[in-house]
């Protein structure tokens, strides 16, 4: 198998991009980390994006996109796995380098969320549920995890305070972070009085609903040992794992199955422990989920979560920062685009190109992308050689 | 919602039927044609009792499509006696009181209708169970 290394990185500005289309998006991110990469060599694209038919009408992005890069002699595809969709193409962009089918592999991740009203955005994401046994009863995806924090909140003792302290210090990260949707600093105050969604979250303690796109350009260690425009950044090790798409067939209700393997596959891949890790950007769809994350890959002990954020242990000059970017929170969370900025935000990090809000000293990092109610997950460890 | 795709899983909305695995035991609700936990192909029909406790849930404020005019609304997930879990509504109560471990019994009950004209879909729907 190939070693394989990240060469270029490329990103939108994430928000309401009311001027922009799902291919214009697309292909911003793509020029961008094209320009980012100094090369202009493709061998495949690798598309992420869970649902640009019910957000946009549009299915066939293998070939929307392929079209509008100019790049219609080369393998496309679009890979689905709800909001892991972005990780997803990822890994499969990783698969095409590593097994030598391309040299030059792109995966983009994008998203076109703000076309539709709030209602069909929010009827577009419960397609991430189980539409006959879940969305039928008339749950929601902040309903969903609502009921994971209060399983959480009365095993552990969780409390609404220390669930927006996950979004006071993922708002403090992207406020640093000219690409985010909302980069503005937040008070536990501002949290605890938003408007209530589904007890016990509130409307701060959810992300956002996004327009943007990201792109990657991988290809081999050896390649980018010839290219040598930025520090070289390599993915040592991917995994990702599924578990039932229903909440109700979960084994427990106070931690993340699929995010647990897909971790462990992940490290044992890089032959690493999670204890090697510097720092990570994790799938904070809501604020109960970064916690649950945490503590699935085994970064805080069962139940640690809560009083550990309160502490500082992940915030940005903490033990284990976590979400340097903003995370989903602050950043915004254009679903598909999602787990292809995780990476771009890790090799900024291990490049030491992420100015206000750059960790010092960062080696190895690692990126958690979610799908659904956690349904499915993929990870990926980036290491700075 | 189109008639058969509601039609098909009346077995399970109407009579909450699942299926007992003929080799393991385990009841899958809704059916499987493969058993989760040992990989077996052959089940008999069953009927849920409906009596189960309530081990987590919401209040949905925010309601998606179709669920707005029933909004503030309970949604939780119930342990069945058999074993199994189940996700539904939680009607009938007030819902300051409602709290995990609660038993609850299984009713049918109007779950949507889609207008004047369109499909009127029935289900489960659970209640405080009282003794009653």
């Amino acid at each position: 198998m190939k070693e394989i290394a990240v060469i270029g990185i490329g990103i939108t500005k994430f928000g309401e991009l009311w001027e922009k289309s799902l291919r214009d998006i697309a292909v911003e991110s793509a020029m961008n980390c094209l320009e980012d990469a100094g090369t202009d060599r493709i061998d495949s694209i690798n598309i992420g994006c869970m649902s640009s038919g019910l957000f946009i009408g549009q299915e066939h992005l293998a070939s929307l996109i392929a079209d509008y890069l100019g790049r219609l002699d080369i393998p496309s595809s679009r890979v689905e796995s709800a909001c892991a969709s972005g990780g997803l193409a990822v890994r499969n962009a990783c698969m095409e380098i590593a097994t030598g089918v391309s040299d030059y592999a792109l995966a983009i991740g994008v998203e076109k969320m703000t076309d539709v009203s709030m209602g069909k955005a929010t009827y577009a994401l419960a397609t991430a549920a189980d539409q006959d046994y879940e969305a039928f009863h008339g749950i929601t995806f902040p309903g969903l995890y609502a009921m994971l924090a209060r399983a959480h909140m009365e095993r552990y003792g969780t409390t609404s305070e220390q669930l927006a302290q996950v979004s006071v210090k993922n708002h403090y990260n992207g406020s640093m972070n000219p690409n985010a949707q909302f980069p503005f600093k937040i008070t536990q105050d501002t949290v605890l009085n938003s408007t209530i969604i589904a007890d016990p979250l509130r409307l701060l303690d959810c992300s956002p609903v996004t327009d943007g796109a990201a792109a990657v350009l991988l290809t081999t260690v050896e390649e980018a040992k010839k290219l040598k425009k930025h520090p070289l950044v390599v993915i040592s090790g991917f995994g990702s794992a599924a578990d039932s798409i229903a909440l109700n067939h979960r084994k427990k209700l106070t931690e993340l199955q699929a995010v647990k393997t897909s971790a462990a596959k992940a490290l044992k891949m890089a032959g690493k422990t999670i204890d090697d890790i510097d720092f990570a950007e994790v799938h904070d769809c809501f604020t109960i989920a970064e916690i649950l994350v945490l503590e699935s890959m085994g970064v805080i002990g069962p139940g640690k979560g809560g009083p550990a954020t309160v502490d500082g242990y992940t915030a940005l000059d903490g033990k284990f920062p976590v979400n340097p970017s903003g995370g989903l929170k602050s950043k915004g969370h254009p679903v598909g685009a999602t787990g292809v900025a995780q990476i771009f935000e890790l090799v900024n990090q291990l490049r030491g190109n992420s100015e206000k809000r750059q960790i010092p000293g960062v080696k190895t990092g690692l990126a958690q992308n979610m799908g659904g109610s956690g349904g499915s997950s993929v990870c990926h460890i980036l290491e700075a050689k | 919602m189109n008639v058969p795709r509601h039609w098909r899983e009346t077995p399970e909305r109407y009579r909450m039927e699942a299926a007992k695995c003929r080799k393991c035991g385990k009841i899958s609700f809704p059916a499987r044609l493969i058993c989760p936990a040992c990989s077996n192909k052959v089940f008999d029909k069953t009927n849920l009792s409906g009596i189960g406790k309530l081990l987590t849930y919401t209040i949905i404020r925010t309601a998606p499509e179709g669920f707005e005019d029933i909004a503030p609304y309970a949604v939780g997930i119930v342990e069945m006696e058999e074993g199994v879990r189940v996700m539904g509504q939680i009607v009938d109560c007030d819902l300051v009181n409602l709290k995990t471990g609660d038993k609850l019994i299984s009713k049918f009950r109007r779950m949507n209708e889609e207008g004047k004209t369109g499909l009127i879909m029935y289900s489960y729907k659970f209640v405080p169970d009282v003794g009653i």
